[in-house]
């Protein structure tokens, strides 16, 4: 029998449509229909100067806006040649703000995962703590979710000042609010039945098919970018890389999947600490900074092509940029969303499924149809 | 493997005329394959022991412009035990007036994920992959018209008798 799946359901994030080919209860194929959502980013930026085009990644990964918007900016700096001279500041203010989205996006990921699999408590307790980090984010930047804060060159804005000790303070509310989900999710029997040794992805296909990020870590393997390519300020923070362990059942299953999002946070609130660190002691606000002083006047880069990836939540976030050296305006821009890929590997890991067990399938990838349709 | 043992590995293998082109300035170096060649590339560049290139990054399909007549195809592998990272292109002439569409050979066999990236290579510029086991549109409805990340795209103005208000 065919059925159609979404686009309306809860599971399918929004607008993506999925006909599954089932046999009773059993999936036999899973075809997804894309494109609901097709906004034209890449045509978009061929005509739009490089500045101009930061607001259009926020819409990319609408749940981790910083994290696109990092990417993005590393590119264009690098092809600019002014990535060495962005102060060690507007670096860690980056990092502080990139990692508090992270938070906030892995939290929907586990608060709207409760919901898939039935519970609705987290998904209230996730959202309660994630309005804290907006809140922060919202205070520095002046906007809830598309926040347009890192620029070619620097920010924005300086971070208000009273940021870090509000932050502080959110990070010891924070810290024993993850033990409370932990009881409530993470250990529940329910859960581990629905989720444990369901939807089961091996390393060699999640490589295969180009998956990234906390579903490729959960497949078994330690593998950031954060830690690959060594941007930002990340080379001078300590973090570990979780990996999926198949403590409930098999490497590389829903479960998994979730744990690592979980682990993951408790990771950066370690950096978020570290960062504040340093930008409370020696990378002080002081009144000549100026965080738009490294702004070129005219982001016209040399004629070459160039691929720059960055971790997002999501996983692997890449722009290719081909400029031609005479204009400001890029000559091809291609976004390389990880949640794309991520979602082309759900026909694979469903096959012989259960209907329902499909929704906790989806539900573990954590995607964002924004960057899926671009 | 530095950039230059890798273009000596393919020589070796598969002769003098594989690299048409190669960019070694800029910041990431590139290497410009034959296109009847490129399957086979890609595929012993992920077997070889010394390369291992196990993960496509990214692969994009390039229109470069009215002047120049072409159309190509840049592959961005990534090598995950040895945290290497290559680009490869491929280019063919094209022709806007015919209504042939550029042709390279698929890398599906290789990685599964460039499945679903020549699938959007063919929906937005017209490149045809041969052998691709499901070349359909990915993101655009089957029935649209035309290409919308050529150059020379004119931008619909109905769509099944539906006017198209920007």
């Amino acid at each position: 029998m065919i059925l159609n799946m979404g686009p309306q359901h809860p599971s399918t994030h929004g607008v993506l449509r999925l006909e599954l080919i089932t046999d009773g209860e059993i999936i036999v194929e899973v075809i997804p229909h894309l494109g609901y959502l097709h906004r034209c980013f890449e045509k978009h930026c061929e005509s739009l100067t490089y500045p101009q085009i930061i607001p259009y990644t926020d819409r990319m990964d609408y749940l981790a806006s910083m994290n696109n918007n990092h990417g993005f900016v590393m590119g264009v700096e690098r092809m600019l040649g002014i990535d060495k001279d962005i102060p060690k500041r507007v670096e860690y203010i980056r990092v502080l703000v990139c990692e508090l989205n992270r938070i906030a996006s892995h939290l929907i990921a586990i608060g709207t995962y409760g919901i898939d699999i039935g519970a609705f408590t987290p998904f209230m307790w996730c959202f309660r703590d994630r309005e804290h980090i907006m809140n922060l984010l919202e205070w520095a930047s002046g906007a809830r979710m598309l926040y347009n804060y890192i620029w070619v060159g620097g920010l924005f804005y300086d971070l208000p000042v009273g940021f870090e000790d509000r932050c502080k303070e959110f990070i010891n509310y924070f810290k024993p609010k993850m033990g409370e989900l932990n009881g409530l999710l993470t250990h529940n029997q329910i859960f581990i039945d629905r989720t444990a040794n369901v939807g089961v992805l091996p390393l060699d296909v999640a490589i295969n098919y180009g998956v990234s990020g906390p579903m490729l870590r959960a497949s078994g393997l330690k593998y950031d970018l954060r830690r690959i390519d060594e941007y930002s300020a990340y080379p001078e923070i300590e973090f570990d890389i979780p990996v999926g362990k198949g403590e409930m059942g098999t490497v590389g299953d829903c479960w998994d999947r979730y744990k690592v999002r979980v682990d993951e946070i408790e990771q950066s609130v370690k950096i978020v600490e570290q960062c504040l660190e340093r930008l409370t002691k020696e990378l002080k606000r002081d009144k000549e900074f100026d965080p738009r002083a490294k702004l070129p006047r005219k982001c016209t880069p040399k004629a070459q092509d160039f691929y720059v990836r960055a971790e997002n939540p999501k996983g692997e976030l890449g722009f290719y940029f081909i400029a031609d050296g005479k204009r400001e305006i890029p000559f091809r821009v291609k976004s390389r969303g990880p949640s794309f890929n991520n979602l082309s590997v759900v026909n694979e890991i469903s096959k012989g499924c259960m209907i329902a067990d499909l929704i906790a399938i989806l539900g573990s990838m954590d995607f964002v149809l924004g960057e899926v349709d671009r | 493997m530095d950039f230059n043992e890798i273009k000596q590995l393919l020589i070796d293998k598969f002769g003098n005329e594989v690299i048409v082109a190669e960019q070694a300035d800029g910041l990431q170096p590139s290497l410009t394959i034959k296109k009847e060649m490129i399957a086979d590339v890609c595929r012993e560049l992920r077997d070889n022991e010394l390369t291992y290139f196990d993960f496509l990054s990214c692969l994009s399909g390039v229109d470069y412009g009215l002047e120049l007549k072409k159309m190509g195809v840049v592959y961005h592998l990534s090598s995950i035990p040895y945290k290497k990272q290559l680009t490869l292109k491929v280019e063919c002439d094209f022709d806007r007036e015919s209504n042939d569409l550029p042709s390279f050979p698929t890398v599906s066999e290789v990685w599964r994920t460039a499945d679903w990236h020549e699938r959007e290579a063919y929906d937005l510029f017209g490149i045809n992959f041969e052998g691709h086991p499901d070349l359909r549109r990915i993101l655009l409805p089957d029935d649209w018209e035309g290409y919308p990340l050529r150059k020379d795209y004119k931008t619909a103005a109905e769509y099944k008798g539906i006017k198209i208000d920007y």
